[in-house]
């Protein structure tokens, strides 16, 4: 529950930064990490890897950065906005892509019937694809709303 | 055609419906509520589509992805689906139009994740009622479930125990669901219903067999709120926004009692479930005892909503009583229970959220004058109050009336003792209410209607229960087909 509810206003916390070390080794790590969950992500249909383990991923790279830059500079690049738009679309690409099946004369999430490459079955790849693109930006929107709202809650007495 | 796809499209619309509204929110927040009660409006259109399709053309089979059957996902819809469809989406649509004013009151600003989940919860209980596929199901009922908790845990300071005792008994019944479905996975290797009800007979020697059975029985009798496992169910019908008590209370039980009917005699023969092991006399006594006790405990209540929630206990008990008893006029009485007690209960739930949002009052010994401060709310209660009693014409009496005859035609005088005695105490905890709401008062109060988007469904579900209950032989005639085509 509380990870949908992230736009309420909430008390904003002190900033904490880490130390000298951790914000140079992140500075390194984050884009290698971001880069690496792609990688995950697009080679998801033919070898190991996909949407959720991604998400996960390119989420883990988002908390590193909160950690050593603290959560002000992360809300900067993620706004809790587009967190929230973020965590939806996924699974509106992931229904889209079932009703675009419908459209092209297919059955619900035939992705054979997409028009995508040049035979079914490469259609197939593709719109599976296109559904682990979806899937790896909502985990990755979910883990990021849960990560704010723990770190954004209130002192509890 | 678009129309071949229909009992797909009940559920991507619902999807789209519900991922969309956080994206609508964040624009305009009041477009919320008006946008779940047009997703909503949708699916029950295709749900009449639905029907009307199963009676003309006969049953719907659709290959998600084109995979055939016993390999992909089926969605099969015949008479008992597509009845059990328009109850769910008529019901959840004019609850949303009732939530608008009800909710926003109060549950205030949270529109995005409510409708949300409101919408979700719409499309799980759909989704379990519209698959053919065993695990597909399972899939449906976590997510309404899930939906289903967080919606409880909107209701305030102790809606969050209640939601909390839900969610540990829910995730219980989850857990002895799957374990079932495992089992027959393991023994038929197929999930598809229908495969599994064809590979089956071969193998109903087999103890797992037993075991699957009893842990689907037992974990769909938590999810229904079955008598002795109802204990998660009263406290989360008194402390969830009245919105959400009336739909969970008119929809989500009836989903798992359609589940259970679904399973025990489509997946498993009816006549291994009535011969070989009596799984369902074990069903009708346990549902009399039920009957009986949730009348007696419903008595017992001063709060409204907890009455009301008692009550549900009792009534559960009469639907599963009929489909106990498993002859085909105590069948069809329990099947048409599902809708009767799906509309007189969702009334009284929305007249219990009227009088809470135009008084703040929940006990029943408070209410004095209320018949003359909110004439035509109390109207309405009253008139489901009596359908619940049994008095014609409502749909309450019909479906009374064929279980009283099912049970007469079975031999079984006891049950028919229960039907009786518990009509009696029906009457008398509704008495309470009628005697505090309109006698006694002698001093003029004046008029506090509730606003016309909380009245009008409140009095469209007395007009229908009365005039269903006039013309109760259309409901019935579903029902008694597809009755005629299950049972032996």
């Amino acid at each position: 529950m509380k990870a949908i509810s992230v736009t309420e206003p909430v008390v904003e916390t002190r900033s904490v930064t880490g130390s000298i070390i951790c914000r140079t080794s992140a500075s390194i790590m984050v884009p290698f990490i971001l880069l690496w969950g792609l990688y995950v992500l697009i080679h998801g249909a033919l070898g190991p890897g996909g949407g959720f383990q991604a998400g996960v991923i390119l989420a883990a790279g988002f908390i590193l950065h909160t950690a050593a830059f603290g959560l002000k500079e992360t809300k900067k690049i993620l706004p809790v906005k587009l967190v929230m738009v973020m965590a939806s679309t996924g699974p509106l690409i992931y229904v889209g892509m079932g009703i675009l099946a419908i459209i092209f004369g297919g059955n619900f999430l035939e992705y054979g019937a997409l028009p995508l490459g040049h035979s079914p079955a490469e259609a197939s790849k593709y719109g599976i694809e296109i559904v682990e693109v979806g899937i790896g930006l909502t985990v990755m929107a979910i883990m990021v709303s849960i990560f704010y709202d723990i770190a954004l809650r209130k002192k509890v007495e | 055609m678009i129309t071949d796809h229909l009992s797909v499209l009940i559920i991507a619309v619902g999807l789209l419906g519900a991922f969309f509204t956080p994206i609508i929110g964040l624009i305009r927040k009041e477009m919320c509520s008006l946008w779940a009660s047009f997703i909503i409006l949708l699916q029950f259109l295709i749900s009449i589509f639905l029907l009307y399709q199963v009676i003309i053309a006969g049953n719907i089979s659709y290959w998600l992805g084109g995979w055939e059957p016993p390999w992909g996902i089926e969605y099969a819809v015949d008479l008992l689906n597509a009845f059990v469809l328009v109850i769910v989406a008529g019901i959840c649509f004019s609850v949303s139009i009732y939530g608008r004013k009800s909710l926003g009151f109060e549950v205030p600003d949270k529109e995005l994740p409510l409708y949300t989940l409101y919408i979700l919860l719409t499309t799980g209980m759909l989704g379990i009622v519209v698959t053919g596929d065993i695990f597909n199901l399972y899939v449906f009922l976590e997510i309404g479930s899930l939906a289903a908790y967080a919606l409880i845990a909107m209701g305030g300071r102790h809606s969050l125990t209640a939601s909390f005792n839900y969610m540990i008994m829910g995730t219980v019944s989850a857990s002895f669901i799957l374990l079932g479905i495992g089992y027959l996975y393991v023994m038929t290797g197929t999930l598809n219903m229908a495969d599994i009800s064809a590979l089956l007979p071969s193998l109903y020697g087999r103890p797992v067999i037993l075991v699957a059975i009893a842990l689907l029985v037992v974990g769909l009798s938590i999810k229904t709120a079955l008598f002795p496992l109802h204990t998660w169910l009263p406290d989360a019908y008194t402390h969830a926004p009245s919105a959400v008590s009336a739909v969970l209370s008119g929809t989500f039980t009836k989903v798992g009692i359609y589940a259970l009917i679904r399973v025990m005699f489509t997946v498993i023969s009816p006549s291994y479930v009535i011969e070989t092991v009596p799984v369902m006399s074990i069903l009708s006594w346990v549902a009399a005892i039920g009957i009986l006790a949730g009348s007696l405990l419903a008595i017992a209540q001063y709060d409204i909503k907890r009455m009301l929630a008692y009550s549900s206990v009792s009534q559960i008990g009469y639907i599963f009583l009929g489909i106990g008893m498993a002859n085909k006029l105590a069948m069809t009485g329990g099947i048409l229970h599902i809708l009767s007690h799906s509309l007189m209960k969702v009334g009284l739930f929305m007249v219990a959220g009227a009088i809470i949002y135009r008084t703040g009052i929940r006990n029943i010994y408070q209410l004095k004058g209320m018949g003359k401060k909110m004439p035509y709310t109390m109207a309405a209660f009253v008139i489901g109050a009596l359908s619940m009693i049994g008095i014609p014409p409502t749909i309450g009496f019909a479906s009374k009336f064929y279980l009283a005859w099912g049970a007469l035609g079975a031999g079984e005088w006891v049950f028919v003792v229960v039907i009786l005695l518990s009509s009696l105490l029906t009457a008398v905890y509704f008495w309470r209410i009628f005697e505090n709401a309109f006698f006694g008062v002698h001093e003029d109060i004046k008029k506090d209607e509730a606003p016309i988007s909380m009245l009008l469904p409140i009095l469209a579900f007395a007009v229908i229960t009365v005039l269903l209950g006039l013309l109760a032989s259309l409901p019935i005639g579903i029902i008694e087909q597809w009755v005629t085509g299950v049972l032996p």
